[in-house]
């Protein structure tokens, strides 16, 4: 890639908005994803007794297959939001910059 | 193409000859259903790898199906390279024996896709070509991070296909009473005739097909399964935990992941390393864009979280089942035949019969030749696109990359069969977790710092690359089960099973401070180089293949 062209496209306040809303959203859904994870994980590894609490008195279920089953929901829906955003928001801005520099693709 | 197949005929037909001794010992029936759907599933993925093959010509064809896939196929593809027979059989055989401990590989499988897509999906797109090693090599040097890639790359190929052979072989063996062996070598056979004529365009289509059928068969079972506990989850739940020895305590964590280490450490590894699997990777150049690279994983999450689920509703209702006085029939001197990676196939039986079980193990079948299809395609590109095109002779015409990656093929297909004999009596849900801790250690760190961060330079990522991927092999060969199980030794030398938490540290410390201390101007070039990197990562302005909107 020309010097040139990755000057222009550093410089372009579209090609800034873009990085810090994508860095933004990316990081957030990201921790969030990593959080939700590992508090499943280490509860496993230090306090397995507490995923082992039942739904409801005399019920068999453990809470643990709720928790497993909200971690996979929530993973899925994740991936929604970022895409929808994605491929929206962050695509025009994208597609923006492109014109912006036509002339030196 | 003919001579092949009839060549092939005359393979089976001799195979299951020499089967018919393992029959009379294991006093199975012939299960003529099961044989002619498994024919038919045969016969029809050979028709369309003639067809793909006729259509692969490049090296671009041969490893990225020309980039022609939709993010919907794409994400079915993916979804399908995951759904593998580790996958299936394996989760749903380690629910069997362990119940809820097998759940917990479940989940950790799939965390690792939001995390793929968010960081790292639509960036592979922009930055590659064929193997992830072309963004590592994006501004470093190539031939010391493509052979380390190369070696990264194989490392994590080799054991997926172990685990995948064990599975095919067992599944056989169940099937049709083939000798164990006999079994891996067909599978291999298969393998090698859909990657060396069809390329990663028949390895797709195979895979979209057999994610399919799969997620059509196991959905059925899990309703069946529901159907007989009037679709109440708690009623399958107590009936599960009535017939299992363990009793109640295989509904919640149990002693599988025993200590808190290992816990940690597998759970690090099954996310990290679906970032780093190889074969999974090279799916995103198989579309046109970036923005259908993020489609695929949002379909492929979806699909592979769905899977999960009814996994664990067949998991639990093998025990259900298996363990009653209809099941015993599955038992041969107190063990599940087969293995207990067998249960959801004999469940399959209970459930619908003959017709339904050669349905299932026909998919299951399926799904072992598409996934060692597409692992095999990653070995070959690392071999032919890696090594051979970037490092040892930067020549090379398209044809002879080609011509060496079918030269691979064949090889790693050998080397699988070996493998796959020597470790029949492995769990093989295990074994992809191994294979996920070196893809975590050796393969994630080099490309996600390579992403990210501006001063890596490619002494640090080859030498931290190489102490990641060095600590973990290490510690899988002197820990409990290479050093134990399979070396006979009294004591393991390093106490857990997955290495990923040390090894994945080593691997990012030894990166950034091999780069840290890296003054060279080479270094300063490499790091100066990522800001053009960064724009093209970011926009897609000047990637492979890209579709102007």
């Amino acid at each position: 890639m020309k010097d040139e062209l990755v000057e222009r496209i550093e410089n372009n306040p579209k090609y800034k908005e873009l990085i810090s809303k994508k860095n933004s959203l990316g990081i957030k859904l990201g921790v969030f994803v990593l959080v939700m994870f590992y508090a499943y994980i280490l509860t496993i590894a230090f306090n397995k007794e507490l995923l082992a609490t039942k739904i409801a008195d005399g019920m068999s279920t453990t809470i643990a297959f709720p928790i497993a089953l909200a971690i996979l929901v929530i993973s899925f829906l994740t991936t929604l939001i970022y895409v929808r955003k994605a491929n929206g928001e962050f695509e025009d801005l994208t597609n923006d910059i492109k014109d912006d520099v036509k002339d030196l693709i | 193409m003919l001579k092949i197949v009839s060549i092939l005929a005359l393979f089976c037909a001799t195979l299951f000859a020499a089967g018919d001794a393992s029959f009379e010992a294991t006093k199975r029936e012939l299960n003529v259903p099961a044989i002619i759907m498994f024919f038919i599933f045969i016969l029809g993925t050979l028709a369309l790898t003639y067809w793909a093959a006729k259509k692969t010509k490049s090296a671009s064809d041969f490893y990225t199906a020309g980039g022609g896939i939709t993010g919907f196929q794409n994400g079915l593809a993916i979804a399908g390279d995951y759904m593998s027979a580790a996958a299936f059989l394996g989760v749903s055989g380690l629910i069997y024996l362990k119940g809820y401990d097998g759940v917990i590989y479940a989940v950790s499988f799939l965390v690792g896709w939001p995390i793929i897509l968010f960081f790292m999906a639509e960036k592979l797109r922009n930055l590659g070509k064929f193997t992830f090693a072309d963004i590592a090599a994006y501004r470093l040097g190539q031939k010391e991070i493509r052979t380390l890639a190369a070696f990264g790359t194989l490392s994590v190929v080799v054991l997926y296909l172990i685990a995948q052979m064990v599975g095919a072989g067992k599944l056989i063996q169940v099937l049709f009473g083939l000798e164990y062996e006999y079994a891996v070598i067909l599978v291999g056979v298969m393998m090698i005739i859909y990657v060396t004529f069809g390329g990663m365009l028949a390895t797709t289509w195979v895979q979209i097909i057999k994610a399919c059928l799969l997620l059509t068969g196991v959905s059925f079972m899990a309703v069946m399964v529901l159907y007989a506990y009037d679709f109440n989850f708690e009623s399958l739940a107590v009936s599960a935990s009535q017939s299992h020895e363990a009793g109640e305590s295989i509904l919640s964590p149990g002693g599988f992941i025993s200590d808190p280490v290992s816990a940690i450490s597998l759970g690090m590894a099954l996310m990290l390393g679906t970032a780093g699997l190889p074969h999974v990777l090279m799916r995103f150049f198989t579309v046109g864009n970036a923005k259908e690279a993020r489609k695929s994983v949002v379909y492929a999450t979806g699909f592979v979280g769905y899977f999960w689920v009814i996994i664990t509703i067949v998991g639990f209702g093998a025990i259900a089942f298996l363990n009653s006085n209809e099941g015993a029939q599955y038992f041969v001197d107190g063990k599940l035949f087969g293995g207990n990676n067998m249960a959801s196939i004999h469940l399959s039986h209970m459930l619908g019969g003959n017709a339904f079980l050669g349905f299932i193990s026909a998919v299951a079948f399926a799904t072992i030749l598409a996934v060692v299809s597409g692992l095999t395609l990653a070995g070959a590109s690392a071999i032919s696109h890696d090594l051979y095109s970037n490092v040892i002779n930067p020549q090379a015409t398209d044809e002879q990359v080609v011509k060496i990656s079918r030269i691979t093929v064949i090889i790693v297909g050998i080397v699988g069969v070996i493998l796959g004999i020597a470790f029949e009596q492995q769990n093989i849900a295990y074994m992809v977790g191994l294979a996920f801790g070196i893809a975590a250690s050796a393969n994630f760190p080099i490309l996600f710092l390579s992403i990210y961060w501006r001063g890596l330079t490619t002494r640090g990522a080859f030498l931290g690359g190489l102490a990641g991927l060095v600590t973990a092999v290490t510690l899988v060969i002197i820990g409990p089960i290479v050093w134990v199980q399979i070396l006979g030794n009294t004591e393991a030398l390093f106490p857990y099973k997955h290495p990923a938490l040390f090894s994945v540290t080593v691997a990012f410390v030894a990166i950034w401070f091999f780069s840290k201390t890296d003054n060279s101007q080479r270094g300063k070039d490499e790091k100066e180089l990522f800001r053009a990197q960064n724009v093209r990562a970011n926009t897609g302005i000047g990637s492979a293949g890209a579709v102007d909107h």
